[in-house]
This record gives C-alpha cells, sequence and structure tokens, in this order.
C-alpha cells in the first residue's frame, strides 16, 4: 500500500501514452478532434489543455465511485460525469474568464464527444485507484496534446505559412508578390489532418518496431 | 446491498441524477447575472471595435458612454420608432412582419465626425454570425465592421472575426455611383467584383463566407432608406 506518488509504476501511466501506447496514433481514439481542430496551431493547444484537465478529474471521480457504480449503467454515469464535468467548467469560464471562453466555444461540447475520455474511464479509472487514474488521465492528455500539436503545426505552417498565427514564410516569396511559393490550401481541409495523422503513425512504427501487427 | 440488482440501479440513477441536476442548476443561476454582465460589455466592445476603437472588458462600459452619443431604433422606412437600441434582439425583430421591425442605430463621436454603426446578423455554416459596421457621413463608406459567430469552424469560417478579415472592409462603398444599393462581394480566389464592393473571401469558409455576404446584401437592404434619408 505504501508505495511512492511516483513509483517506476506510476511514472510510466505518464509516459506510456506519449508513445508505445499513444490514444490516437495506436488506440486510434479522438480522431475526429484531431481533425477537426488542427487547421491552425491554437485552438489545438487550447483543445488540447481542455481534454487534459476534464479526462484528469473525470478518471479521479470515477475511480473513486467506482465500487459503487451499478455495473449495468456504468456507461450511462460516465457520461453524466463528464458532462456535467464539462458544464460546471463551460459555466465558470464564461463568468469569470468570458474571453477564454469565447476561445472555447465549440470545443467545450467537442470535448463531451472525445472517444478518448469514456476509453480511458471504461479502461482504467473504473479498476484503479484515485491517484493512479488521474495519472492516467495527464498522461493520455498529453498524449493526444504531442500528436495535435504536431498536426495542428505542420497544417498551419504548409496551409497559411504561419505558426501561432504568426507569419513565418516572408511575403516577398509568394507568387502574388513576384516569388515562387504559394500556400497549399488542401492542407487547411480535414483530409489533410488524417494524412497526416497517418505519416505520424508511419514514422512511430517504423521506429518503435514492438507495435507492428502480424 | 446487491450492486447489480433493480432496486440498486434505479436508486443509483435516480439519486444521481437529482443530484447532478441540482448541483447544475444552482451553478448555473449563482453565476446568471455575471454571465449577463460580460455579454453586454461585449457587445460594447464589438460597437467599439466597428469604430476602430479598442477597449477592454474593464474600461469598455467608460469608453463607451464618453463615445456613443446617440442610441435609436429606426423603422424599414427609416423613421425614428420608440425604443430601446441596446437591447434590441435582431433575432425577434427579424422574424417580424418588415413594416413592424425595429432596427437600431447608434452613433458615435470620433475624431472624425460621427460615425453611424448598424448591427447586423445572418447565418453562418453551423449557427448565427452577426456584426457591427460603422458608416461614414456620407451614409455610404464603410469606416469599420466588427464580425463574429457562435460556432464557425476555427481556421475556416472562424477567421470572418479577425482583424485580417474586418481591415479589408474599410473604404469601401456601399451603394454605386447610380445610387443603387450593391453591398459587399465577399469573393472567391478569381471572382471578378467591382473594387469597391469586393472583400476576399476565407479559403474553406465559402459557406461562411457566402452566408456573410448574404447577411450584408439583406440587413443593409433593410436600412437602405433610413441610409438614403440621412444622406440627403
Amino acid at each position: 500500500m505504501s508505495e511512492p506518488l511516483f513509483s517506476k509504476k506510476n511514472l510510466k501511466l505518464l509516459s506510456d501514452p506519449l508513445n508505445s501506447s499513444n490514444p490516437i496514433t495506436v488506440q486510434v481514439l479522438g480522431i475526429c478532434s484531431a481533425l477537426a481542430v488542427t487547421a491552425q496551431l491554437k485552438p489545438a493547444v487550447v483543445m488540447s489543455i481542455s481534454v487534459t484537465i476534464v479526462l484528469a478529474f473525470a478518471n479521479v471521480i470515477i475511480s473513486l465511485l467506482r465500487n459503487t457504480i451499478p455495473n449495468r449503467i456504468r456507461i450511462i454515469v460516465q457520461l453524466v460525469v463528464i458532462a456535467s464535468l464539462v458544464i460546471l467548467v463551460d459555466q465558470i469560464l464564461k463568468a469569470y474568464v468570458y474571453d477564454v471562453s469565447k476561445q472555447l466555444s465549440v470545443f467545450v461540447g467537442l470535448i463531451i464527444t472525445n472517444c478518448i475520455i469514456m476509453g480511458r474511464l471504461e479502461a482504467f479509472a473504473l479498476g484503479n485507484r484515485p491517484w493512479q487514474s488521474f495519472l492516467d488521465g495527464i498522461g493520455n492528455g498529453a498524449g493526444y496534446a504531442v500528436i495535435l500539436i504536431i498536426v495542428g503545426f505542420f497544417r498551419e505552417l504548409l496551409g497559411s505559412g504561419s505558426v501561432f498565427g504568426f507569419q513565418v514564410i516572408p511575403d516577398s516569396w509568394y507568387i502574388t508578390n513576384g516569388g515562387f511559393y504559394a500556400n497549399n490550401g488542401m492542407m487547411i481541409l480535414p483530409p489533410m489532418a488524417l494524412i497526416t495523422v497517418g505519416i505520424i503513425i508511419w514514422v512511430q512504427r517504423s521506429r518503435n518496431r514492438k507495435l507492428i501487427e502480424n | 446491498m446487491n450492486r447489480n440488482g433493480n432496486t440498486y440501479t434505479v436508486l443509483y440513477a435516480a439519486i444521481m441524477v437529482v443530484l447532478v441536476a441540482a448541483i447544475l442548476a444552482s451553478v448555473a443561476m449563482a453565476l446568471k447575472p455575471q454571465q449577463v454582465r460580460n455579454i453586454e460589455v461585449e457587445k460594447k466592445q464589438s460597437i467599439l471595435a466597428s469604430v476602430n476603437i479598442a477597449s477592454t472588458p474593464a474600461d469598455a462600459e467608460k469608453i463607451y458612454a464618453e463615445k456613443i452619443v446617440n442610441e435609436y431604433v429606426v423603422n424599414v422606412n427609416g423613421e425614428k420608432v420608440e425604443g430601446d437600441a441596446f437591447n434590441t434582439d435582431l433575432k425577434r425583430e427579424y422574424a417580424k412582419p418588415v413594416e413592424e421591425m425595429h432596427l437600431p442605430v447608434f452613433e458615435c463621436q470620433t475624431e472624425q465626425g460621427v460615425k453611424y454603426v448598424l448591427p447586423l446578423r445572418g447565418t453562418g455554416l453551423w449557427g448565427p454570425i452577426w456584426g457591427f459596421v460603422a458608416l461614414d457621413e456620407d451614409m455610404n463608406t464603410i469606416y469599420g465592421a466588427n464580425f463574429d459567430h457562435q460556432g464557425e469552424t476555427p481556421g475556416l469560417g472562424a477567421e470572418i472575426s479577425t482583424p485580417v478579415f474586418e481591415k479589408q472592409f474599410i473604404g469601401k462603398k456601399l451603394f454605386d455611383n447610380k445610387g443603387q444599393l450593391v453591398s459587399i462581394i465577399v469573393a472567391k480566389v478569381g471572382q471578378d467584383a467591382p473594387a469597391d464592393h469586393k472583400v476576399d473571401g476565407i479559403s474553406g469558409g465559402t459557406i461562411t463566407s457566402k452566408g456573410l455576404e448574404q447577411m450584408l446584401l439583406d440587413d443593409f437592404a433593410r436600412y437602405e432608406e433610413f441610409l438614403k434619408k440621412k444622406k440627403s
């Protein structure tokens, strides 16, 4: 019982989702939101933070309730916890940090439908203690964030020529200004997000052979 | 108690629902006044932004009281009618028959004279879009514009609320040389339109761009009589 808070086993809960059990590239969860919000880097970062927070707290709550939840309605209980958390966060943001809540607008609704959250509650929090569940939530949130940020970075750079809204491709390079360069409009459309995620999965599997299925 | 029995399951669900409903309802009620205030302040900031005055949530009310010298409601014939301009809900007004619509007008005192701010409301791809457009005293040249939306796609349709997009409107004209209302065309790449009436649309945000164009056309048409009266 007297296991240290950051024992090797617990730290693995944080680090595994970043690579060998990444929620997006290995478990293939949360793809829908990864496609929707990565046209630019800023919404991708905001979404990553929101999902991480909700995931960590939903994990803790379900873990605390895990011995009382009736098996037959456990999915409903999980949904109620996620939805209430998201609504609470939304209400508080609207009252105290209105400008942040405006930026989050659509994402708040998207968090509820994020498969990663339901997936972690069902697979981890229902069978583990609160602290481990909290770490698992943070770890999986971070694993989700890494992929979102990589995809967002390339889509914004190649699609709009900017990073975080700042122009990085010199204006004089553009064909319209007599240069040779044009943004790839395809990058800001959802299909390219899927292809970018595919390339990340390819790179990851060629480096980590354990992930290759026969 | 048997945790897989029907009684336990039903009781558990019932208590959970009542508890969650109580928490959410009380939080929503407790935070309501603060949220309503935020929305009012934001509207004031948007009106100020359309006349190119930057404000923060903290000083918006003070600047608004200083700069907005007059606000009133007109009907489609351009006549002033009784009404509270700031609290007029365009969604409700547009649902009424044309002759009963109340159309708000805000007059703003700037260093370059009085500007007339008209609120607009239309439909984007996912939900409503709205905005404020400020006109010079000639009731034709756009002095500034500010747009916002409820849930357009970030990076695509949502770009209508960025300064880069809004700045394009400055100096554009509503009426052509013959005095016909042309409004503003939100053009796709390569689409031909008179430069005075054209801004560039958003790649990947075509439906939002077209919704915005329609909003401008519909709403300026409602104000057309007012604009003509004021001009003469």
